[in-house]
């Protein structure tokens, strides 16, 4: 697998370069999913970072919540009706005490499947076909098209500097 | 001087490939009273839990202080951080993983003493719910079975909270490692790259970690304040202890943030990052909740004055007037007449003013827990089963190697870990327009 792309300095220009090659995907035929954007924090406020924005994990967290809730209440009130133990006159199955399990339970839920819901849509782990640069670190915004067609890569790096590349490169990962 | 990106990973970096001659001597400090604590544990084990000096009628004494002190300490981290995110404090960029790495040890430290008192930790896992022959189940009527949830899901979430926005700088850290090294932290940083779709994904999980560990935060210290308060003891049995002991916790965990950002920015040079303005503002936190702690301290021992029972009052002045008054009298200095001064006058709320002022609140803290603990515990409701207690040195030992931990796990952890998160500085950066910005020796410029 192979990567072109170019190193912007702020994400106006990254911007730019990803409308370029969104106008270039249908262009030169390739797919706008092999358009690669990376950067070494988060930007706010540009089209590229907010078509990202999702409110499903939200939604995630509450039924793990749901369920961690279930489950404190299975766990309590099944497990005292199974192992009963002389209360002094209290419930079997006391809401006051039983509630703060439960409650613990609901919480645990609800951090667990956000979680989950973190590694599964950010796509962790993932250890192969990793595009990096060490430039990212200096606080370049890497811009570029995994496996470009061969015959518009000349083309792909002139759009690249066009819309303001420090620099153009190519990886092999 | 100029700030950029390139220097904010630079200098955040450095710590993880380079440490000073007094960075390991810290660890060696920290390293021999850890080794201390295990031989004393290790004695323990061999002889018995006899060689504490606990009896009877003081069953819990400086264990079950070390537990709620160390548990209390925990509250610095994620609950402070949680709060400063969902406030979007921006000052609180340089100070959320130092706060939140507190959180994890303490908790960890905290959850093993119990351990450590059940004397036969082999068998530890009789507590775990699970069918077995031999008939034992816990009660989850009791207080010490919500302690075991409260604080398995505390430590669940507590570190999750630290990991997640730690994935971003290990792959930092990946970049720019080599060999073994470059491996570990590739799958430290589960392949991480900084998509749009990713940082997208991280900062709405950390939102919702925020928004969840906050209540969690407050019912761990409300349930380990339960331990005693559904308990019929003189003293314990009262309606305001779980307030008053989310109030101490904050109130040690921030004194002890404190200390340890002091520490660190000596340690691993982060004059730049960690400012005056970020002390003064800890320092501000710490003054409010010294404040509460009085107020708190106050109201709980004026209704049992006021009450006038005789098993209370017989707590109240082995407190106050007789066996135990110079540690109360201690407490109180520590924890009120020493920092609200240092902490309300300005031109002593500088970083070595709030150092100061915090080690005293964690000495005062500690004592808290212990007067709380052992002066109840010798005066119960009936006089012919009042008794007395004085620590052993293995029970010494053991508190003095708890502190030799806590500061292992962290000096290890910011030896493996870049203790200020570099994406949420350069974030900072950001929000000065995305240029470079100078620093100032009067303004909190990295503080952002």
């Amino acid at each position: 697998m192979k990567a072109l792309y170019g190193l912007y300095v702020d994400a106006a220009s990254a911007q730019r370069a990803v409308d370029a090659l969104r106008v270039a995907s249908s262009e030169l035929k390739f797919d706008a999913q092999q358009i690669v954007i990376v950067s070494g924090e988060p930007h706010e406020g540009y089209d590229f970072t907010d078509s990202q924005a999702t409110s499903s994990p939200y939604r995630w967290a509450v039924l793990g919540a749901v369920v961690g809730g279930a489950t404190g209440y299975l766990l309590t009130t099944l497990s005292q009706k199974s192992y009963p133990i002389f209360t002094g006159g209290m419930s079997l199955t006391p809401a006051w005490t039983n509630g703060i399990i439960i409650y613990e339970m609901i919480m645990l839920g609800a951090i667990l499947t956000t979680l989950v819901v973190l590694l599964i849509g950010a796509g962790l782990p993932n250890f192969k076909g990793v595009i990096t640069d060490p430039e990212i670190g200096m606080g370049k915004i890497l811009v570029g098209v995994v496996d470009p067609p061969e015959n518009s890569r000349v083309e792909l790096e002139r759009r690249l500097r066009l819309a303001g590349a420090a620099q153009v490169k190519q990886s092999i990962l | 001087m100029q700030t950029t990106a390139e220097q904010i990973e630079q200098d955040l970096l450095r710590p993880l490939f380079h440490s000073s001659a007094k960075y390991w001597i810290a660890v060696a400090l920290a390293t021999s009273l850890l080794l201390a604590g295990v031989a004393a544990f290790a004695y323990q084990l061999y002889n018995g839990i006899g060689v504490w000096g606990i009896n009877s009628p003081v069953f819990w004494a400086f264990d079950i202080t070390n537990f709620v002190f160390w548990i209390g300490i925990s509250h610095a981290g994620t609950l402070i951080s949680a709060i400063l995110r969902l406030t979007n404090a921006t000052w609180r960029r340089p100070i959320t993983r130092c706060a939140e790495a507190i959180t994890v040890f303490s908790v960890l430290i905290g959850a093993i003493i119990p351990l450590c008192h059940i004397g036969r930790p082999w068998l530890a896992f009789w507590m775990i719910p699970y069918p077995n022959q031999r008939h034992i189940w816990p009660n989850f009527r009791s207080p010490l079975a919500w302690d075991f949830f409260a604080i398995s899901t505390y430590l669940t979430g507590s570190t999750t909270f630290l990991y997640l926005p730690t994935i971003p700088d290990f792959a930092a850290v990946r970049d720019a490692a080599t060999g073994f090294r470059k491996k570990i932290y590739r799958v430290l940083s589960l392949g991480w790259q900084g998509t749009p779709r990713q940082w997208q994904r991280l900062e709405t999980a950390m939102h919702i970690m925020a928004v969840v560990i906050v209540p969690v935060a407050v019912s761990v210290h409300t349930i380990v304040s339960w331990d005693f308060a559904m308990t019929p003891v003189p003293m314990w049995h009262s309606s305001i202890f779980g307030p008053y002991f989310v109030t101490g916790a904050i109130f040690s965990g921030i004194a002890a943030l404190i200390l340890a950002m002091a520490l660190l920015r000596k340690l691993l040079h982060l004059e730049e990052y960690l400012r005056p303005i970020h002390f003064e503002n800890l320092g501000k936190l710490l003054l409010t909740m010294s404040l509460l702690w009085f107020y708190f301290t106050f109201a709980e021992r004026l209704t049992a004055w006021y009450g006038n029972s005789p098993p209370e009052m017989a707590v109240f002045w082995e407190s106050i007037r007789k066996q135990f008054a110079p540690l109360f009298w201690t407490m109180v200095v520590c924890n009120f007449i020493i920092p609200v001064p240092i902490l309300a006058i300005k031109r002593l709320r500088t970083i070595t003013g709030t150092a100061i002022a915090s080690a005293t609140v964690v000495v005062g803290m500690w004592l808290e827990r212990f007067l709380i603990v052992v002066p109840a515990l010798e005066h119960k409701f009936l006089p012919y089963s009042w008794g007395t207690y004085r620590p052993t040195w293995v029970e010494d030992t053991l508190m003095a190697s708890s502190f030799g931990m806590m500061a292992l796990l962290y000096l290890l952890f910011s030896k493996f870990v870049p203790m200020i998160s570099i994406w949420e500085m350069k974030v900072g950066l950001q929000a000065h327009g995305g240029v470079p910005v100078v620093a100032a020796a009067d303004g909190p410029v990295l503080a952002e």
